[in-house]
């Protein structure tokens, strides 16, 4: 019997984890450890400003012991989605700080890089052709919105790691990945089936959040078997049930059973979650459908101006019972005032913390609040612009005449002087789309990287 | 009193599925409960909508997904997430009108 053990040490690189839990799992004798490094749910300035989520201090502290225990058993450290958005710029960086590790530690290492941006001009040349299409809730794309788009990365599948493991590195940094691959990785050059091997990457991406207590700063070990695998958290106080299990199944995905993803749909209708122990679940049942015609998601960002926010408290009851009114002159002041505003260049975004900031037109409760907290935001063409217009109809604001009005010094309680921040950048999704490929593998290069010790 | 979601659902939560969509699980401890709401008739594509107030359109799945004990649906965002007019960009706090949703 074939059998792979991957030991996740926690669902985000830079988010720690117990040093007694990455020994807990380094007992159990892993092939690989492999750890999700990026994601879209942070957002599109990620990506936009080629940033991440996680700091440097806290990417290098997390990734230290992970280098060394790896370098130790001569097992590889898969890292995908570097950086936060897998962009090339955070492959580099990741790679910069593992440069550093190895200096410190006098490790000398082989290092795969795989790289997943992608050229504009290709991307609207496969446009043209009709080979894009929307993902899930995605709008249409235009040639408009490409030409706006600044980066764009693609997300690959397991076609560059297999190539990449081919030449035994012992440090991959992946750029944007389907986050199940870098578990499945190992077991797919193994010749096991793609369908647990998947199913496993997908419960072991995110460290323990699948088990109870759920974390991401913790981690998990992962078996695969023939026709199944088995789940445990590493940290003797975290336990997995078939629920904790099976809910991660469900985790961030839009339908339960068909998980779409690059080269395949893994299919779930007829999963099995059995408790095996009482920190054990064994999951059988997990296929994966091959696609006939190979796609891979593109994902891009465009910048929508400068943000400028605005952070005011207002107490009074006159103010609050009219608050919907006097916000919306306040907003026409500003549209006579500026042009921008008028002819939606600009736009003005109030969110009312205490009445329906959360969820806005799908708020449904209508009761009014003793206080509400009121972020304005504004965007503009320029930081320039948007701060000037966050300044004026913070003074419009201030200083709103109103039916019943006693409190006539003011109408803001404002915590932060200055009262505005200049945010800077906005970034939006604009490309969220499948792109049909007759070679995944050509759309990823893989570069090996010689460090430390001779170099 | 009527029971509510909340009252017997283990696991009611929101989170972004993509930066187009949120998807909503809810989860029951066993499977009477499970069961039981599913047959309700109280927790459907149409009464989900209009606790939202969307249409039944903006729902692009509803499913059960037995082995789990749950029911999965998911909408479509009315911004894509981190845009700006962003409220919630995880998506991570869009659940709270179903805590109260009478199921019997």
């Amino acid at each position: 019997m074939k059998e792979i053990r991957i030991l996740s040490p926690q669902g985000m690189l830079g988010y720690g984890y117990p040093m007694e839990s990455l020994k807990n799992g380094l007992a159990s004798h892993p092939h690989a450890i492999a750890v999700d490094a990026g994601s879209t749910d942070g957002g599109p300035h990620r990506l936009g400003l080629g940033v991440g989520g996680v700091s440097r201090m806290a990417t290098k502290k997390d990734l230290k012991p992970l280098i060394i225990a790896a370098r130790e058993r001569r097992i590889p450290l898969i890292i995908g989605s570097a950086g936060g958005s897998g962009a090339g710029v955070r492959v580099d960086w990741t790679l910069d700080i593992v440069r550093e590790i190895a200096g410190e530690e006098n490790l000398s290492l082989r290092v795969a890089l795989i790289y997943s941006d992608m050229d504009p001009e290709w991307v609207k040349a496969e446009f043209r052709r009709g080979n894009l299409s929307s993902i899930g809730s995605a709008p249409p794309l235009t040639e408009e919105l490409i030409n706006q788009t600044s980066v764009i990365v693609a997300q690959m599948g397991a076609e560059p790691y297999l190539e990449a493991l081919k030449q035994e590195p012992d440090i991959i940094i992946g750029g944007r990945t389907y986050d199940p691959v870098m578990t499945a990785a190992l077991a797919l050059q193994n010749g096991m089936d793609p369908g647990p091997a998947y199913h496993m990457g997908k419960i072991l991406e995110c460290g323990a959040l699948a088990a109870r207590p759920a974390t991401a700063g913790d981690g998990m070990i992962g078996i695969l078997r023939d026709n199944h695998f088995l789940v445990r958290p590493l940290n003797g106080k975290r336990i997995c049930t078939t629920q904790s299990v099976a809910a991660h199944t469900l985790y961030e995905k839009s339908h339960p059973a068909l998980l779409p993803g690059p080269g395949g749909i893994l299919d779930l209708t007829d999963c099995r979650f059995e408790q095996v122990d009482e920190r054990t679940v064994r999951v059988t049942g997990s296929r994966f459908i091959p696609e006939k015609e190979k796609t891979v998601k593109l994902e891009g960002v465009r910048q929508a101006g400068y943000r400028s926010v605005l952070v005011a408290g207002v107490r009074d009851p006159g103010f609050i019972r009219q608050h919907r009114d006097l916000l919306k002159q306040v907003e026409d002041e500003a549209a006579s005032y500026f042009e921008e505003v008028r002819t939606g260049q600009a736009r003005l975004h109030f969110k009312t913390y205490g009445v329906d900031a959360v969820m806005g037109e799908r708020e449904t409760e209508t009761s009014l609040p003793h206080e509400i907290g009121l972020v304005l935001e504004v965007v503009a063409e320029t930081q320039e612009l948007a701060d000037s217009i966050c300044a004026f109809t913070r003074s419009a604001l201030m200083h709103k005449d109103y039916d019943g009005r006693v409190s006539t010094a003011g109408n803001l309680a404002l915590p932060f002087a200055p009262p505005e921040f200049s945010a800077g950048p906005v970034f939006t999704f604009s490309i969220y789309h499948a792109v049909k490929v007759d070679d995944p593998l050509s759309l990823f290069p893989v570069k090996m990287v010689e460090i430390g010790r001779g170099e | 009193m009527a029971t509510t979601l909340k009252d017997v659902a283990r696991v009611i939560r929101s989170k972004n599925a993509g930066p187009f969509e949120i998807t909503f699980d809810i989860m029951f401890a066993s499977e009477d409960e499970y069961r039981c709401v599913k047959k309700s008739g109280r927790l459907t594509r149409e009464t989900v909508a209009a606790l939202y107030g969307v249409a039944v359109s903006e729902i692009v799945a509803f499913v059960w997904y037995d082995p789990a004990l749950a029911v999965k649906f998911t909408l479509t965002r009315p911004v894509s997430s981190g845009n700006e007019g962003e409220r919630d960009t995880y998506g991570a706090q869009q659940h709270a009108p179903l805590l109260s949703l009478e199921v019997e």
